[in-house]
């Protein structure tokens, strides 16, 4: 248990840090009595021993009854709520059809622990049941769900909601978690199928004849018609920004469908902690709450300085923890918009239940440009949106500021490609390989960034861990993994390469190094790695955000700092479920240290 | 001999020590990632199953060619396979219920299908002519893939025990009028280098069979379509239709389900 002392005492002092904190946000550092914890319409699961069935159950999710694996009978299972300091036990009986195995998300843990069928960990076979045991060692929101095969799209996940041992730095009178999840009546294998053979069977917001003549009515023949060569020439489609998305899926929320209108009440003047956890398969979310300033002051269960916020985006397997105070009697709602605009969940916060706000409009659907697909831009090209009649993705007109541009395109500083990534050559596995990539964690992404002057939306810059990193020290070396992918092929992998075709990256245990994504594909994809933190070089210092998963925009040129804590296999994969599937998935070995 | 061994051994001493190198300084300086091993990597069998074998079938076109002397047309695939490791199946033909159920222009080929590059696949096998005519045989090497523009083509050069040659080329491209509608021009030509009459093809450029189709898909999976087909022969093909009485230019309607699985 040594590996794990240092992370122990940084993620856990809380004294001092705590109470500036709560200063900060306006909140009394005495926690109320009446605090709830992790609850709302979700079941919740408390204590240190666990006993959880998966079974293949009917359900109606969508107003068409079919199968779903669910957890204890529920789809999402039930909450489990943590106690850090505890050693839980956790009994899962299988009886799906086939192996399965829980995996614990962003929890620091002993590899065999980690729930991953295929590395330190067998796998559960059907009619067996599997104890984990380890230790919480840390505290916040996180979530669980199946590690096999695409069990996840069909019903295994949940949240997961650790107490810390402490007083709280974050004090909320109501509690709630919010799970978003993209439910699918279809198998996800049908889904998976169907992408290898048609990458875009899912894709309704394509560009048209008519699109084209918006274009050319806004913009200019020329402009248009460039622009429609250049995409031609690439043999993709701009608006091809996520697969699947609406036609197949039902979002919900907690479980509900946006008519079911999930429910979170609270009195006036209350603060109320929500607790937004992404567990879908393959949906990006923008989450905002009209009429609510929304403060981030928790992400991937660590405690970050409050960011005021009207929107934000919530890539799969992330989560965002908001404070909003609601004063008077009127109902909210919270709305989860897919990145793609072809669906959306959403819920209501309300002093009564049966109320209900108006549910926002979409805003626009965003499309690529060329900046994202690493080139430098030119003049008078694309990626405008409609507040002033231009269009997303349509080409800017005339007399649009360079500040402007900069913003709409998404086009942000330049940073050199790594060799690792100037090396690569486009082929089967690899569409293109980009000319240029950019710092873009100012920017919240396509579709958001043009309303970065209308709103207050979050972006990674903002991030600032409250408790300073205990790793100290320069990485010693950085390991570069270029994100790429061919769209039309359904083929994506790192460095050109899938997880078949390539072995481990050995790292060593307590080693500090640093990890560099450059996206080379047209997808932000979520990137995760078990049993250990990334901490992103964001600019804050001591502070960086300590993250599980990161978002990795299209161009993007990010990097993060690790220190692994643990020995043994660790996934590097992106948490889209059809990505990951397909090939994107790396495991870092991390070996003892030779003494 | 000896001069050859000793030839052999430095080569192998060089490439293993520059083989060592690469090792040592991927270990040290490169991008931390392993050489060609997945030993210890997945002790219990992989995580992902990123090796599946997928499956589909699709008719691109199943139509009804109207008019006198109406026939049925077919043109479809199926492919079985990984990611780099495919068979597929091609069929096309008319079958003409009118005429005693004729099938003609049956063109079936069993292909090993690996990609290439971004967008292309090479595929080579087998082509047998099987309809009411004489039966041909043909080995089958081809190009399948997508060009600039989001153009589908297919250009297959076919080798016939005989010494016969020919060449089968086809494209078509998908305009999205909206969401749903979508027409598609589509064009076929077919190239032989020496006459057969038991086949009723003359050296030469052979015909064109081209056609636009407006379908609206209900699903990815089904959308019916109509459109317009025309075929025109050429050279010495057009001569031995000429000999039959046979039409060298032929337009008709046509109404069909694009479909697959």
């Amino acid at each position: 248990m040594n590996t794990f002392a240092p992370l122990q005492r940084r993620r856990f002092i809380k004294g001092a840090a705590a109470l500036g904190a709560g200063a900060a946000l306006g909140v009394p550092a005495v926690a109320s009595a009446a605090v709830q914890s992790g609850v709302g319409s979700m079941p919740v699961l408390r204590g240190n021993h666990f006993d959880l069935r998966l079974d293949r159950i009917q359900v109606n999710k969508s107003g068409t009854p079919t199968w779903a694996n669910a957890i204890n009978g529920i789809v999402p299972g039930p909450v489990l709520n943590w106690r850090e300091g505890d050693v839980v036990t956790i009994n899962v009986t299988n009886n799906l059809p086939e192996m399965t195995g829980l995996h614990w998300h962003g929890i620091i843990l002993p590899n065999d622990m980690d729930g991953v069928p295929g590395l330190e960990f067998p796998g559960i076979m059907p009619g067996e049941t599997f104890t984990y045991r380890f230790p919480v060692l840390q505290s916040g929101t996180y979530w669980y769900h199946s590690h096999m095969g695409y069990q996840e799209q069909k019903g295994v996940y949940s949240a997961l909601v650790i107490d810390p041992a402490g007083t709280p730095l974050v004090q909320a009178e109501r509690d709630y978690v919010v799970v978003l999840s993209d439910w699918m009546d279809d198998s996800p294998l049908v889904v998976q199928n169907n992408l290898k053979h048609e990458s875009d069977y899912y894709n309704y917001n394509r560009r048209t004849v008519g699109t084209f003549f918006d274009d050319v009515s806004q913009s200019g023949l020329k402009a248009t018609a460039k622009d429609r060569w250049q995409w031609a020439n690439m043999r993709m489609d701009p608006s091809g920004i996520q697969e699947p998305t609406g036609p197949v899926f039902t979002y919900l929320m907690n479980g509900k469908r946006a008519d079911e209108n999930w429910t979170g009440l609270f009195r006036p003047g209350e603060r109320v902690r929500l607790r937004f956890i992404n567990t879908s398969a393959q949906s990006t979310y923008d989450v905002s709450i009209p009429g609510l300033t929304m403060n981030v002051v928790h992400v991937h269960g660590n405690d970050v300085t409050p960011v005021p916020v009207d929107q934000f985006r919530i890539n799969v397997a992330e989560t965002y923890d908001v404070i909003v105070q609601p004063r008077d009697e009127n109902a909210y709602t919270i709305f989860a918009q897919n990145m793609t605009r072809s669906g959306h969940s959403r819920g209501t916060l309300a002093p009564r239940p049966g109320m209900q706000a108006p549910v926002p409009p979409y805003d626009a659907a965003p499309l690529r440009n060329m900046a994202d697909m690493g080139m430098t831009m030119m003049p008078g090209q694309v990626a405008a949106s409609t507040p002033d009649r231009t269009r997303i993705g349509g080409i800017m007109p005339m007399g649009v500021s360079a500040a402007q541009k900069e913003r709409r395109t998404g086009f942000q500083e330049k940073l050199d490609l790594p060799p690792v990534t100037k090396d690569l050559k486009p082929g089967v596995e690899a569409q293109y390989v980009l000319d240029h990539s950019f710092d873009r964690l100012d920017l919240p992404g396509d579709g958001l960034n043009h309303l970065m002057g209308q709103r207050r939306i979050l972006t990674y810059a903002d991030l600032r861990s409250v408790n300073p990193g205990v790793h100290e020290g320069e990485p010693t070396r950085e390991i570069v993994l270029t994100l790429t992918g061919n769209m039309g092929r359904f083929i994506w992998g790192f460095n050109g390469k899938k997880f078949s075709e390539v072995g481990p990256i050995d790292v060593t245990l307590g080693e500090r190094f640093r990890l560099r994504f450059v996206n080379s594909t047209m997808m932000t994809h979520p990137i995760h790695l078990h049993g250990m933190w990334m901490e992103l070089e964001n600019g804050q210092g001591d502070h960086r955000p300590y993250l599980h998963t990161i978002s990795v925009q299209p161009a993007a040129n990010v990097s993060v700092l690790v220190t692994p804590v643990a020995t043994g296999q660790w996934p590097l994969h992106c948490h889209f479920l059809y990505h990951f599937e397909a090939g994107m998935f790396r495991t870092l070995r991390v070996l003892p240290k030779v003494v | 001999m000896r001069g050859l061994a000793a030839a052999i051994g430095m080569l192998v001493a060089f490439t293993g020590s520059a083989r060592a190198q690469l090792f040592d300084k991927s270990e040290f300086f490169g991008s931390g990632l392993g050489k060609d091993t997945l030993n210890g990597a997945a002790p219990y069998g992989n995580p992902i199953a990123d090796n599946r074998v997928y499956i589909h079938g699709y008719f691109d076109q199943l139509e009804g060619r109207l008019g006198d002397g109406q026939y049925l047309r077919w043109d479809g695939q199926a492919w079985i396979g990984n990611d780099y490791n495919k068979v597929w199946l091609k069929s096309e033909g008319r079958y003409n219920p009118g005429n005693r159920g004729r099938m003609e222009d049956g063109d079936h080929e069993l292909l090993y299908d690996r990609p290439i590059d971004q967008y292309f696949d090479v595929q080579a096998g087998v082509r047998v002519d099987l309809d009411s005519s004489r039966t041909r045989t043909w080995a089958a090497l081809g190009l399948q893939g997508l060009a600039i523009g989001f153009w589908n083509v297919e250009a297959t050069v076919y080798a016939s025990d005989t010494g016969h040659y020919a060449l089968r080329t086809n494209a078509s491209y998908d305009l999205y009028l909206t969401q749903r509608l979508i027409l598609q021009p589509q064009f076929e030509t077919n190239w032989y280098t020496k006459e057969d009459r038991a086949r009723g093809v003359g050296a030469g450029l052979s015909d064109i069979d081209m056609g636009l189709r407006l379908r609206y898909d209900f699903t990815r999976k089904l959308a019916p379509y109509i459109g317009v087909a025309y075929q025109r022969w050429f050279g010495g093909t057009e001569g031995l239709r000429r000999e039959e009485r046979q039409k060298i230019n032929d337009v008709r309607f046509l109404v069909g389900l694009r479909t697959w699985f």
